[in-house]
């Protein structure tokens, strides 16, 4: 009855459940079907990488295509937002899509799919705002970190627009709330639009069972929600890819502040 | 599992967890950050010291390979223009050469004809010339036999006739 609750229920997915308590420390760190799901990522991700490059191939075969058009997909990106100097952030940019892009669409797959493992339903890791949260800020730590290190004190530049003097007072404590909020829209974004892409999954597919109960006529009417749960699988493998290259251009774009500071 | 839910049901009311959305859930941020650390940093490891290396490698390998394949072609491509330069070269200085040496065997073959036809038309005339004088000559001759014919005649005529015996001066003189 439980598992009938949960089925319906679109909140239920983003339950956290602890498999094996650990502790280290004092410090919680049970394995939970995040962490399945977060070891998953990185194991497919970097299986992936590697293995497909393993024929190193003069003319690539398609895993080896795919790593590589992934390659200079970001690549590029780097290149053209913070130039041949920035391609030190590249190793950078380049987990954070991966690990984003794997956590995003692992966690569109049925769960059904990985049968052995000892849960009903396929867990999004990016669908927690604790971990886009923890990626945003680490992308504001290196920001701020490096553009002190390189800058000094001149990386405060950033807050100092170039408008005439009498416009400071007002611009400045608009860059600087704008430079605050930048890891909570960051953060924000990847996480309400994988945790609402869910939401919105489970709701429809939730009306096929419960249409599919109500007789011959509801099971026809329930052709109608199906419909949308493929289109709306669909859309959200499309909005896994799309936030994650956000995440990654959005990052490029604060360290561009952090290399240069005065605009 | 109903017995875990259960559990949570009747223990719902008196914590107020079952209330939580699970995304602010601050009881489990502390295991979710651990191990986004952990697994991040190891996916940070993998692909900064094995993966990109190894495809950036393999990229740099294939646009070496490109750019040395077409410096190739391009080298060949100037090979190949500047042998059908040379060709071309080739073949307008022998047409140059066939035109000259027509020209010449032209100009020789005339000079030949030329001379050939005036040796003979000078031979002819030379042999013309010498029939004419001997024409001439022969001519004059028969002139001078017809005047001494005549004298003689004259001569015998005026003897039978007349009987005096003329001197030659004088008949000479009468013929005249």
């Amino acid at each position: 009855m439980a598992s009938e609750n949960g089925g319906l229920d679109p909140i239920h997915q983003f339950e956290i459940k602890t498999l094996f308590p650990m502790e280290f420390f004092g410090v919680d760190a049970s394995f939970t079907n995040s962490t399945l799901y977060m070891v998953l990522a990185v194991g497919l991700s970097a299986a992936f990488l590697i293995f497909s490059m393993r024929g190193r191939a003069l003319v690539p075969g398609r895993w080896q295509s795919v790593a590589e058009m992934m390659y200079e997909f970001i690549a590029n990106l780097v290149r053209q937002i913070l130039g041949t100097e920035g391609m030190k952030f590249f190793p950078l940019v380049f987990t954070l899509f991966i690990f984003v892009l794997f956590c995003n669409v692992i966690g569109l797959l049925p769960a059904d799919l990985f049968g052995i493992i000892p849960i009903p339903h396929a867990f999004t890791v990016t669908s927690h705002i604790i971990v886009t949260f923890a990626l945003a800020m680490l992308v504001m730590t290196v920001v701020v970190g490096y553009g002190l290190f390189k800058h000094g004190l001149g990386f405060f530049k950033l807050f100092i627009p170039d408008v005439p003097l009498v416009l400071l007072p007002i611009l400045v404590p608009i860059e600087i709330i704008s430079f605050l909020s930048r890891p909570i829209s960051l953060s924000l974004r990847l996480f309400a639009n994988m945790l609402a892409g869910h939401v919105a999954m489970k709701v429809f597919a939730g009306f096929i069972v419960s249409l599919g109960s109500l007789g011959t006529l509801g099971i026809l009417a329930s052709v109608m929600p199906f419909a949308i749960g493929v289109a709306l699988t669909a859309l959200e493998f499309l909005v896994a890819f799309l936030q994650a290259f956000v995440f990654a251009t959005l990052t490029c774009i604060y360290l561009r502040d952090a290399m240069h500071p005065s605009h | 599992m109903a017995e875990k839910s259960n559990t949570t049901h009747t223990e719902v009311p008196a914590d107020g967890h079952k209330a939580v959305f699970p995304p602010f859930d601050s009881s489990k941020f502390e295991a979710q950050l651990v191990w986004l650390a952990i697994t991040f940093i190891i996916l940070y490891v993998v692909i900064s010291r094995m993966a990109l290396p190894r495809i950036g490698e393999v990229l740099e390998e294939r646009q070496d390979r490109i750019q040395r394949d077409m410096d190739e072609a391009n080298r060949l491509k100037e090979e190949t223009d500047k042998a059908i330069a040379n060709y071309e070269e080739a073949l307008a200085t022998a047409r140059q050469k066939a035109n000259g040496i027509a020209e010449e065997t032209r100009a020789k073959l005339k000079a030949e004809i030329d001379a050939e036809q005036k040796a003979v038309e000078e031979k002819i005339s030379k042999k013309a010339e010498s029939a004419e004088n001997r024409i001439a000559k022969a001519k004059e001759e028969a002139f001078g036999e017809v005047n001494k014919i005549a004298q003689s005649t004259t001569a015998t005529i005026v003897e039978k006739l007349v009987g005096a015996k003329l001197s030659d001066q004088d008949i000479e003189q009468a013929l005249k």
